[in-house]
Order: C-alpha cells, then sequence, then structure tokens
C-alpha cells in the first residue's frame, strides 16, 4: 500500500533571481544565480547534493537537452541529473523529482532547478520552438498561448451569463490585484501598479485578452534543496515540510469527447483533490492560508480558484469583487506578484512559486510578508485548457 | 445521353472595389474601369476554390460513385503534384478516379468539361467532376490587376438524371498570343488590349459560333441564353449586337460584380444560367483562350430538382469589402509585410506525415466508435468516451460534410497572419466529435457561442522554403 510523501521531505533552501528581460544575462548566468543563492540559503555544500533534477521547457531556444547543461553549469560532481519538461509545469516537475528522489528513501539531499531563457527569440509571447511536433501545425488551429486561455474566458463568460464587459471587469481586478503586490517585489519583473480602468482599456491580444491580462514573459532561475524530514533541523529551524505534491494530465476527454465545459481546467480540479487527500485537507477554502496559482492568463486564475475548491463552481467573481484574494483577503494569492508580475521564465515558474510558500512560512517575505501562514499551496499548469497538466503542492511548517 | 447532373460555384466573399484601387493606383495611370471584383481571401487559391465549389456541386449527389475529377486552372497551386489529385482527396473520393489538371488556357475549364463528355460518351468513365478555377495575379495596375476575378465553378457529368444534356461541340486553335507567362514565372504579360479585344474576341468568338451552328444546323435566335466569354465589357456587348441577339439572351459576363475568372468565366455563366433555366431551354457556351470550344445544351425536366445550391446567386449575395487595395497586395505576396518576427518562424513540413495521414488531414475523415458511437477527429484509436475506452472498434467517419457549432473561439492579435486576428475555436460537430479549428471568411466582431458553422477546405500555411501549400479544414459561419 503506498504511503504517500507527506511530511517525509523538507525544504531547506531555495534560490530565485530576479525574473524579467534578462538581455544582460545567459542561461548560465541565471542557473548560478539561483543556485548560488540557494546554496547558501541551505547552507550546506555542493557535494552534498546526491542528485538533481533540471527542469527546462524549451531547451532548444537556449542550452540543448539532456542533463548535461546543468551539470556543466554548476560542475557538479559527476551526480545523477535528469533533465525534466512537462510544459509550464516544468520547475513543478523538477521540485517533484526531488522530492520524490528523496521521499523514496534513495537519496538523502536533491537539489531540483528550474531555469528558461525566453527573451533571445526575438519577438513578443512564448517562443514557438515546435514544442508539439511536425503534425501539430498541419492540424491545429493558428494559436498562441493567449489565445488557448482566452477561449477558456469566451467560454466562462458564455457558461455565466457574463457580459464581455463584467467579464472584462471581473478579470482586470485579477490583474490589479497582482500588480500591486508585484510592485512590492525587488525581484518582479513588472512592479507596477495599474487601475482596474487601465487594464480594461489595455489593447487586445486575445479577444478577450488585453495586455494586462497576460503574464510577462520573462528570463529567470530559481531553485529548492531538499532533504530527509528527519534531518532538516540539522541544517536549519525553519525548514517547510511537502504535505504533497501531485500532478494531473489530461485523458483527451477535453479535446476528443463533448462533455467538457471549457470553461474549467478538469487536471486542476483533479490535481487538488489528490493533494488535499495526501495532505489531509478537508476544506480548501478554510485550511489553505494562500497560494500561488498559475496565473498565465487572468482567466487561469480564476478558474483556478473554482478548480482549487477555494471559491464555489461560477461564484469565483463574488470572491474577486469582496477582494477575498488580495494580500489583505481572507486568502491571499500571489503574493508574490504571480506569473502575472513576477513573471514566468516556463521551467523556473512552478520553482519560484514554491519560492513565495518557503519565505512566507518561514516569515521572510519582506513588505509582503503575511501574518502567519500556515498552509501555502502552489498550482502549476502547462498546456491549453484543452489539454494540460496541473500540478499542486501543498507546504507547511 | 451525356450531360450535367449537377452544379456548384464559388465566388469569394470579398470584393474589391475598382474605385479603391483606382484611388490607390491613380499615379501610375487612370483607368477607367467599373464595379468591383470577387477576390480570394488569403488562404484560398484555385484548389480551395474549386474544392468548394465542387462540394457545393456534390451536395445531394452519391460521391462514391465519382470515377473522374478534371481540374482546369492557368494559376494552378503546383506545377509538379497534380493538383487534381489534392481536391479529389479534400473531397475524399475513392482511390480508383482518373484525375488530370488541365491548364495553360483560359479555354481549358470547357476542354476539361468537353474531355470528361467524351470519356463518359466513350463509356470510360461514368461519373466525372469537373472544377475550373482561377486566382490569377497580374502586375500592379495592369489590365489583368483591374479585371481579373477570382472565381470556381464545378460540374457533375454523368449520363442519367442529367439535368442538361451535352448535344455537340465544335473548337477552334489558334496560336493566338494575348497573354503569356513561361515556366517559372509568377506575373503574367499582356499584349496590346486593342489587339485583344479586335483581333481576338471580336473575331474568335463568331467564328467557333458559326462554326458550331454550321456542324449542327443551329440558329442562335432558338437559345435561351448564349454565354461567351469575354475580358471586356464593351466587346461583350458589341458580339451580343454582332449575334443578333435580344438583352435576354445574352447571359451577364459578371465583369463588374465577379471579374474576369480565367478559365472559370464561362463556365460560371452556365452556373448562373443553369440555375435560372427550365426544361426545354437550349444554351450555348463559348470560351475564350488560344481558340474556343463551343457547345450546347439542352436542360431536361430534371433541372427542377436542384435545389440548396450556392451556385452563383448566393454566393453574389455573401459578400463584404475588401476595402483596400494594399490588402490585396499583401493576401497575394505582391507587397512584403511585416507579421512580426514571430511570423518568419516557418514550420518544417513532413510529407511523409502529409501522406500517411492524407484522408486525415485532406480528407477531414476522422473515426466513428462502433460500440458507443463516439465520433473523434483526429482519429483516436481509443474512444475518447470515458464510460468507452473501446480499442480499435472503429469506422471511418467524415466531418467536412458536417454542420457544428462554435463552442468556443478567440480572435488573436499575438498568432501571425496577414489579415489579423487570427479567429479559431472548438467546435461540436452535430452527431457527436469535437474539434479545435481555424475559423475564415468570419467577421470577428460577429463570433458568437453556439452559432453554426460548416467545414471549408483552406490553406492553412505555406512553406516556401520546402515548396509546400498546406491546406486544411476550417470552420466558417454559415449565412442565414
Amino acid at each position: 500500500m503506498a504511503e504517500g510523501i507527506k511530511d517525509k521531505v523538507a525544504i531547506i533552501g531555495m534560490g530565485c533571481t530576479r525574473f524579467g528581460e534578462r538581455f544582460d544575462a545567459g542561461p548560465q548566468d541565471l542557473i548560478v544565480e539561483a543556485f548560488t543563492e540557494c546554496l547558501a540559503d541551505a547552507g550546506i555544500e555542493k557535494n552534498a547534493i546526491q542528485a538533481a533534477w533540471w527542469g527546462i521547457h524549451m531547451p532548444d531556444i537556449s542550452m540543448g537537452r539532456g542533463a548535461t547543461a546543468l551539470g556543466l553549469a554548476l560542475k557538479l560532481p559527476f551526480i545523477p541529473i535528469t533533465r525534466v519538461e512537462n510544459f509550464c509545469a516544468t520547475g513543478s516537475e523538477a521540485l517533484r523529482g526531488a522530492v520524490y528522489g528523496v521521499a523514496s528513501g534513495a537519496y538523502d539531499i536533491c537539489l531540483a532547478l528550474g531555469m528558461e531563457k525566453l527573451k533571445d527569440c526575438g519577438y513578443g509571447g512564448l517562443p514557438l520552438a515546435g514544442g508539439l511536433g511536425y503534425k501539430a501545425p498541419l492540424t491545429m488551429f493558428n494559436m498562441t498561448a493567449p489565445g488557448g486561455f482566452a477561449m477558456m474566458a469566451t467560454k466562462y463568460f458564455s457558461q455565466y451569463n457574463l457580459s464581455p464587459q463584467d467579464g472584462k471587469m471581473m478579470l482586470a481586478k485579477v490583474s490589479a490585484k497582482s500588480h500591486v503586490n508585484g510592485a512590492l517585489n525587488p525581484k518582479a519583473h513588472l512592479r507596477k501598479e495599474v487601475t482596474v480602468e487601465q487594464i480594461v482599456n489595455a489593447p487586445i491580444i486575445a479577444w478577450p485578452l488585453g495586455l494586462f491580462d497576460c503574464c510577462g514573459v520573462s528570463d529567470g532561475s530559481a531553485a529548492a534543496i531538499v532533504c530527509r524530514a528527519d534531518m532538516a533541523k540539522k541544517f536549519r529551524q525553519d525548514p517547510v515540510l511537502v504535505k504533497s505534491l501531485q500532478i494531473s494530465v489530461s485523458s483527451g476527454e477535453e479535446m476528443y469527447y463533448t462533455k467538457w465545459d471549457g470553461s474549467h481546467v478538469e487536471p486542476a480540479y483533479r490535481a487538488g483533490v489528490m493533494a488535499y487527500k495526501e495532505a489531509g485537507i478537508k476544506n480548501p477554502r478554510e485550511e489553505v492560508s494562500m497560494a500561488e496559482v498559475h496565473d498565465c492568463f487572468s482567466i487561469t486564475e480564476a478558474t483556478a480558484m473554482e478548480d482549487l475548491q477555494f471559491s464555489p463552481r461560477g461564484k469565483v467573481k463574488d470572491d474577486i469583487d469582496a477582494g477575498r484574494f488580495n494580500r489583505d483577503g481572507a486568502q491571499p494569492i500571489q503574493i508574490d506578484g504571480g506569473l502575472k508580475c513576477f513573471g514566468h521564465p516556463i521551467g523556473a515558474s512552478g520553482l519560484r512559486m514554491m519560492y513565495e510558500m518557503y519565505k512566507q512560512l518561514q516569515g521572510k517575505a519582506d513588505k509582503r510578508q503575511l501574518k502567519d501562514p500556515k498552509i501555502g499551496l502552489t498550482h502549476n499548469m502547462g498546456g491549453f485548457p484543452s489539454m494540460n497538466v496541473v500540478s499542486v503542492c501543498i507546504v507547511g511548517k | 445521353m451525356v450531360g450535367i447532373k449537377s452544379y456548384g460555384a464559388h465566388i469569394p466573399r470579398f470584393r474589391l472595389d475598382r474605385n479603391i484601387m483606382q484611388m490607390s493606383l491613380l499615379f501610375l495611370g487612370f483607368a477607367p474601369l467599373r464595379g468591383e471584383k470577387a477576390v480570394a481571401n488569403w488562404d484560398e487559391d484555385s484548389i480551395t476554390m474549386s474544392v468548394a465549389a465542387a462540394a457545393d456541386c456534390l451536395k445531394g449527389e452519391d460521391v462514391s460513385k465519382v470515377d473522374g475529377l478534371y481540374f482546369a486552372s492557368t494559376s494552378q497551386t503546383y506545377a509538379l503534384r497534380q493538383n487534381a489529385g489534392v481536391i479529389a482527396a479534400a473531397l475524399n473520393l475513392n482511390t480508383d478516379t482518373r484525375t488530370a489538371d488541365f491548364t495553360d488556357s483560359t479555354k481549358s475549364g470547357t476542354s476539361a468539361l468537353l474531355a470528361a463528355a467524351d470519356a463518359i460518351a466513350a463509356g470510360t468513365l461514368n461519373s466525372c467532376l469537373v472544377c475550373a478555377a482561377d486566382m490569377r495575379v497580374s502586375k500592379v495596375a495592369s489590365n489583368g490587376d483591374y479585371t481579373y476575378g477570382d472565381g470556381a465553378a464545378s460540374f457533375l457529368l454523368g449520363k442519367d438524371d442529367v439535368i442538361a444534356t451535352i448535344e455537340g461541340s465544335y473548337s477552334t486553335t489558334h496560336d493566338f498570343v494575348d497573354r503569356r507567362r513561361l515556366e517559372g514565372e509568377r506575373l503574367e504579360h499582356m499584349w496590346e488590349e486593342r489587339f485583344i479585344r479586335d483581333a481576338g474576341y471580336m473575331k474568335f468568338i463568331p467564328e467557333v459560333a458559326a462554326g458550331l451552328a454550321k456542324k449542327y444546323k443551329l440558329n442562335l435566335k432558338d437559345f435561351s441564353k448564349v454565354i461567351y466569354a469575354c475580358a471586356f465589357g464593351g466587346a461583350h456587348a458589341a458580339l451580343g449586337r454582332g449575334f443578333g441577339l435580344t438583352p435576354e439572351q445574352i447571359q451577364d459576363p459578371m465583369l463588374t460584380t465577379v471579374g474576369d475568372t480565367g478559365v472559370a468565366q464561362s463556365l460560371l455563366m452556365l452556373v448562373a444560367a443553369l440555375e435560372d433555366a427550365k426544361a426545354g431551354d437550349k444554351i450555348m457556351v463559348i470560351s475564350f483562350g488560344q481558340g474556343c470550344d463551343a457547345f450546347y445544351l439542352t436542360v431536361t425536366d430534371k433541372i427542377s430538382k436542384i435545389k440548396d445550391k450556392k451556385a452563383v446567386k448566393k454566393n453574389l449575395a455573401n459578400k463584404a469589402a475588401l476595402g483596400s487595395y494594399e490588402k490585396y497586395l499583401a493576401f497575394r505576396k505582391q507587397m512584403p509585410s511585416e507579421i512580426g518576427i514571430r511570423g518568419e518562424e516557418t514550420m518544417f513540413t513532413s510529407f511523409s506525415i502529409v501522406s500517411r495521414d492524407n484522408k486525415e488531414l485532406y480528407g477531414m475523415v476522422g473515426y466513428k466508435c462502433k460500440k458507443c458511437g463516439t465520433p473523434s477527429y483526429p482519429p483516436q484509436r481509443i474512444c475518447p468516451n470515458p464510460d468507452c475506452g473501446a480499442v480499435d472498434q472503429n469506422e471511418e467517419y467524415r466531418f467536412a460534410d458536417k454542420k457544428a457549432v462554435l463552442f468556443t473561439y478567440t480572435s488573436d492579435f499575438l498568432a501571425p497572419s496577414i489579415d489579423p486576428p487570427a479567429s479559431y475555436g472548438f467546435i461540436d460537430f452535430d452527431g457527436g466529435g469535437r474539434a479545435g479549428v481555424d475559423l475564415t471568411d468570419c467577421d470577428a466582431n460577429a463570433l458568437k457561442v453556439g452559432m453554426p458553422v460548416e467545414m471549408v477546405f483552406r490553406i492553412k500555411y505555406a512553406d516556401e522554403k520546402r515548396a509546400a501549400i498546406n491546406y486544411g479544414w476550417k470552420a466558417m459561419p454559415i449565412l442565414a
């Protein structure tokens, strides 16, 4: 009988670079920057790391495939390294590898490091990089990431009878809140507050999503060092314990069958259910103190609130209007600015979310510090609403 | 007796007002041309227009009986790779179909039709589809630039249940050099208009009409419609006067509504004539190229069974103003246009995939689960119904001819397109099945969840490095 991983693994060190259009920094610079902070935070020697998981989604535009990029950049001494990739959930997949490596009993101390260097492609939005295979352009629509998620907004508005104006206003409040938080974060890509009016009136990227409904496309890296929970206090007094780390992947039911409603992300709901069960959470709306969710677009955050059972189905607007997810609200979300403002270097994002949960639980989140949070959650999604992977990780003290 | 069993047409939705052309081109000289011309969307070409016209023609017909497909164009997409083969794949015709391309002369549309009639008369073919389409590109401000329109006509020929019998034909050939283009050239060259008019149309059309009349002892007075191709409005009218035809007998050449559609011109006129024809009517058709083809038909009482065609009338009524000559130039790649660095990322084309999955990609053939009835596209070997999950219990199921409703959509300004925003969405098919598809011939602001759509065969993207025009099925809002 599988026991799961609850409380078996602790995070003892984390690092995260400043995210942004880092035209100054190459992939190696970003990796070393995140790793150096992480190692110092953990207070261990590099040679104590027994295995590493390396997350990068688009290696073909920066460092190439395989695990060698990480070993070579960090001069890791011939240890096992695995490159993982799972769309935009790559960072969480790297963390999952390290956490499960320790939980399995195979290792005492593991490293997870994610990096993405996106801004060498020469254009806005995510690079194409041919990620879906030779056949995809022959069969798929001429889509982009904002378009893929815009279709969920269109359907959400239609399903819950929101006029385009009301729907856009709801989404604008999601983004405005993240801008308020991002402005307080020195490592964030976008550090300017914007008004709901500015957001609603911004140029359309993919109807109904406008410029401020979309997250930053950024360069950056983040890393975590994890160890056996029973040895964590040897390294620090405030380790963060992993309560669960679950991933759910689309089955094709959404794409090829006609039951999916198009206005939610089924794997997000499923990953949440699995993670709550493992962590022993009965009422997510009350028990989860804070979360960093995958707000690649404002609509993704809004539907994630419902998928994660923070808000009832179709009712997230009420919670948004009530300010529930603001930093001073009942359940703060995107306290570090989220993908929206911290930015979204794909391979690093899942680890960056955890970085904020980790700092908050340790009381080290500076101006963004919440009052005594107990349980933090990260929700990291890759793919499109119609086919995706979603990881949900729950951490606590 | 050999004749036409059905007809269909495609006239692109965009129309370009010649006054708008004139405003952009006045610096190059004044062109006293009126009306508008039909302009194919950026994702159309002679192949896709033929598929649209053929789909209109084949509506209600038994496609499995078609054993021939002849395609005519002077602006065919491929010089090597049979264009008719692409059309046959898009129409999901049987593989034991004889296909051929007819090209090089604007009379090749009628040549294809007469070749089909001959093959049927000889007993070689039973049911032959003919498609004629042109999307000609000419030098900016040239006569062709102003006068040419884009369009396609299609006919199904056979022996039984014909709506019009083909009674006889007569052809001429002259190495008359009006327009020419060498192999590998993109833009055509044209000799003096007055020469083409006076030494061409005004001479060869009366010559072939007289030849046909003499051969079959015909009198033009007995024809309800006389169709003759002509690129010039004045010359067309003069020819009618010369023939002594009444205005009712002269079929409108559509020069001010569609333009000169090359190989399709006389055949589009024939579609229009058949739309208004009644049993017993006699129709004469004359094309023009390097010489002429002439033939005449007698309409049968089966004409009354034809219904629900877009043909010429509905196609003419369905129009949207293109609004700008520069947009036309961009559509035809006559004007290098910035579509963003993202648009410079050319996607690789694998022709082993195009060949292996030809039925899926071009025929839009998916699967239908024999156990639970769930259709799937792209075809899924394992049934996507989570309560079924049957493995390899599928039969082929064509989606291209199914109507659908828009499940959700977006109009995307980030996706590279020569006509942004790129609209796309998921559609749910009548009878089951869901697919993500590009939307075309639509107004982004008029899209609505739940609106009805139909499938159209269009260009997805060009991969010029590998000489690939990649086609696929897109959804288009159904017009009321």
